[in-house]
């Protein structure tokens, strides 16, 4: 199933008289339980194109279609609806509210889609539990290791089960070692059937998905299937 | 509308969490609301004090009283030195006028006098020695802790015989046991026949019966003030108020034959109402109001502008928390609602903290015999307030992280 569908996308800023293509034509589909990388260097658009994605931000021209909704068309409130329910968003730098505890980070996104708080606690502790921080539901980021942090994140991301998973450089604040585990992570969502995005410019990381989509000067320079997938092992596997 | 209160609700424990991890701050900030309801509840506290225990003096005179005198209490209308010119209402006038009014429920004469009371080594200065008839205390509310008024025996014949309120009374017999002593006015001995009880208060100056005393008139001129030279008040008492209107009409007619007016000359004398006193207290109290608003209406605008200044900065620091939430799917209205009720709470807080403040000084000022009564009204009122200025304040904060581009507040460092 399709899930999203972008046709001839672009996304033009205007500094000062000079208009800017961040995005110039883009078009591309991305189907359910896919794990696609989106890569290219800086001012390649590819933040521009997560933003789209994400449902954060609009096209200036082309269609976007989430799950065959219009995306392009809908008003701030109908898209902050849609990153509610259907979008799991993890960051670089997590992003977790400082001054809450884990749990009330990851039932936040129920609280916004107005969630009963009991069975709203239930879901985030079972969400928690999922990513391996049964034992630190209560502790504060600022008590958590930054590979706890960005579990809790991807808790908080999958709590909602929403279509597709946007994680913007999940492993660049983390070592190699903890990235490696949060990779192993999307790796396990992966197989459960959940669409995991992943925008980075690590070809390292890239590699862990089974399609890299690579950007350059707002358009696709590339779209393709990875023929030699690093495993959470860290094996090199050619796919089947 | 379940939906509503639900958003409500999240983002008031929102609030509660985001006022906590500040709490100095949070608190800082609300000196101004603090103070603004402080003042504002004190002085509605303070003003139906004043009220009520006008009210409770009044009763103690007979709100039913109208005083006939040459002089006009409060009323400005006619030039003071008319007033002056007019003939004295002398103890004549008053036996006339007490035969021909058949509608009063009693008449007495009055005659002040400022003295001094002693006894022994206690002394009470500047008493309002009121010159009367045994007929005063029908024309009042008067109660006695002690003794009686004096008779109509003693009344005619003038006898030394005084009646004391209660502030004199505890001046010159602490111990009180005043009843049947003798005082001094002017070197002149009275025998006190009667003890009062607290009648009225300090809100009434002159009028309070508590700071009185009370002997015959006859004694009054013999000794100390000349009966041609000074004018009586005729004490005139309706039945009930709905009687006033009808005993005033008399009175004017009955004033005015007495008097021997002709049907063009004015009036040479004014009946007077306690009503002017009221008018008088109410501009004691205006005066207290414009004051209380005043301050209450500064400190509430400089603790408005605080609390916007500081749910800017909060808006501003939180930035990249305002595009988290919002990438994670809170609307527009769930984040205006987020810092609205933060503020509110801030000013909610602070008009907590003002009104138990208030409550303190109502408590201390009590001590010093003020009435000061905590009313229901006032703390709606600083609850009200404080939550409008919280509201009205937090608006503009609010609504410009409510407007925030998710993808520019996520990108906020």
């Amino acid at each position: 199933m399709n899930i999203i569908n972008i046709e001839h996308i672009a996304k033009i800023y205007e500094v000062g008289t000079e208009k800017v293509h961040a995005l110039a034509d883009v078009s591309l589909t991305i189907d359910k339980n896919e794990y696609v990388a989106i890569m290219g260097p800086s001012g390649s658009g590819k933040s521009t194109l997560m933003n789209m994605l994400g449902c954060l931000d609009t096209p200036t021209k082309g269609l976007y279609e989430f799950k065959n909704e219009n995306v392009s068309q809908m008003t701030d409130n109908e898209l902050a609806k849609i990153r509610n329910r259907e979008i799991g968003f993890v960051f670089q730098t997590f992003n977790l509210l400082p001054r809450s505890d884990a749990l009330h980070n990851v039932e936040l996104p129920l609280i916004y889609s107005g969630m009963a708080s009991y069975e709203r606690k239930e879901r985030a502790k079972a969400a928690l539990e999922s990513v391996g921080l049964s034992d630190r539901i209560h502790h504060k980021p600022n008590e958590l290791s930054g590979g706890q942090r960005q579990r809790v994140a991807v808790a908080r991301a999958l709590v909602t089960s929403p279509a597709i998973i946007l994680a913007d450089e999940p492993t660049g604040n983390l070592d190699t070692k903890t990235g490696e585990e949060i990779m192993s992570l999307f790796n396990d969502i992966y197989e459960q059937g959940n669409t995991i995005i992943l925008v980075t410019h690590e070809e390292y990381i890239a590699e862990h998905a089974k399609r890299i989509i690579r950007l350059r000067d707002g358009l696709v320079e590339s779209d393709e299937f990875v023929k030699n997938r690093i495993l959470p092992n860290g094996n090199k596997n050619v796919p089947v | 509308m379940k939906n509503y209160l639900f958003e409500l609700k999240e983002g008031l424990l929102i609030s509660l969490k985001a006022i906590g991890a500040n709490k100095m701050r949070s608190v800082l900030t609300t000196a101004g609301i603090i103070i603004g309801v402080w003042a504002v509840v004190l002085m509605s506290t303070a003003v139906k004090g004043v009220d009520t225990s006008f009210q409770e003096g009044v009763a103690s005179l007979g709100s039913d009283n109208l005083y006939i005198d040459k002089w006009a209490w409060f009323n400005n209308d006619i030039p003071w030195w008319e007033l002056r010119n007019r003939r004295n209402i002398d103890m004549d006038d008053y036996k006339k006028f007490k035969d021909l009014a058949k509608l009063p429920a009693a008449v007495s004469p009055s005659m002040f006098t400022n003295q001094t009371v002693k006894h022994g080594d206690y002394t009470a200065e500047f008493i309002m020695v009121v010159g009367t008839t045994n007929e005063y205390v029908n024309t009042t509310n008067l109660t006695f802790s002690q003794g009686r008024f004096f008779t109509e025996l003693e009344s005619r014949g003038n006898r030394n015989v005084i009646v004391l309120g209660s502030e004199i009374a505890n001046t010159l017999f602490p111990r009180g046991n005043g009843l049947n002593k003798h005082v001094k006015i002017k070197g002149i001995k009275y025998k006190v026949v009667g003890l009062l009880e607290e009648q009225g208060s300090w809100v009434m100056g002159n009028f309070n019966p508590d700071k009185q005393a009370f002997i015959p008139i006859g004694g009054l001129f013999k000794y100390f003030r000349s009966q041609r030279r000074a004018s009586i008040t005729i004490n005139v008492r309706a039945e009930n108020s709905a009687m006033v209107a009808a005993v005033n009409e008399e009175a004017i007619e009955v004033m005015r034959r007495v008097r021997g007016l002709s049907y063009k000359e004015r009036n040479d004398f004014s009946i007077n109402k306690q009503d002017g006193l009221l008018d008088i207290i109410d501009q004691q109290v205006g005066v207290i109001q414009i004051a209380g608003y005043f301050i209450t209406g500064l400190a509430l605008f400089v603790g408005a502008i605080g609390i916007m200044n500081i749910m800017f900065v909060s808006v501003k620091e939180r930035t990249k928390e305002i595009g988290v939430r919002k990438a994670i799917g809170a609307k527009k209205r769930t984040i205006l609602g987020q810092f609205i009720s933060e503020s509110a709470i801030i000013c909610l807080l602070g008009g907590m903290i003002g009104l138990a403040l208030a409550v303190v000084v109502a408590m201390i000022i009590r001590q010093y015999d003020f009435p000061m009564v905590i009313q229901v009204d006032a703390v709606i009122l600083a609850v009200v307030i404080s939550l409008i200025t919280g509201v009205l304040s937090g608006f503009a904060p609010a609504y410009t992280a409510a407007v925030m581009d998710p993808v520019e507040a996520l990108r906020y460092e």
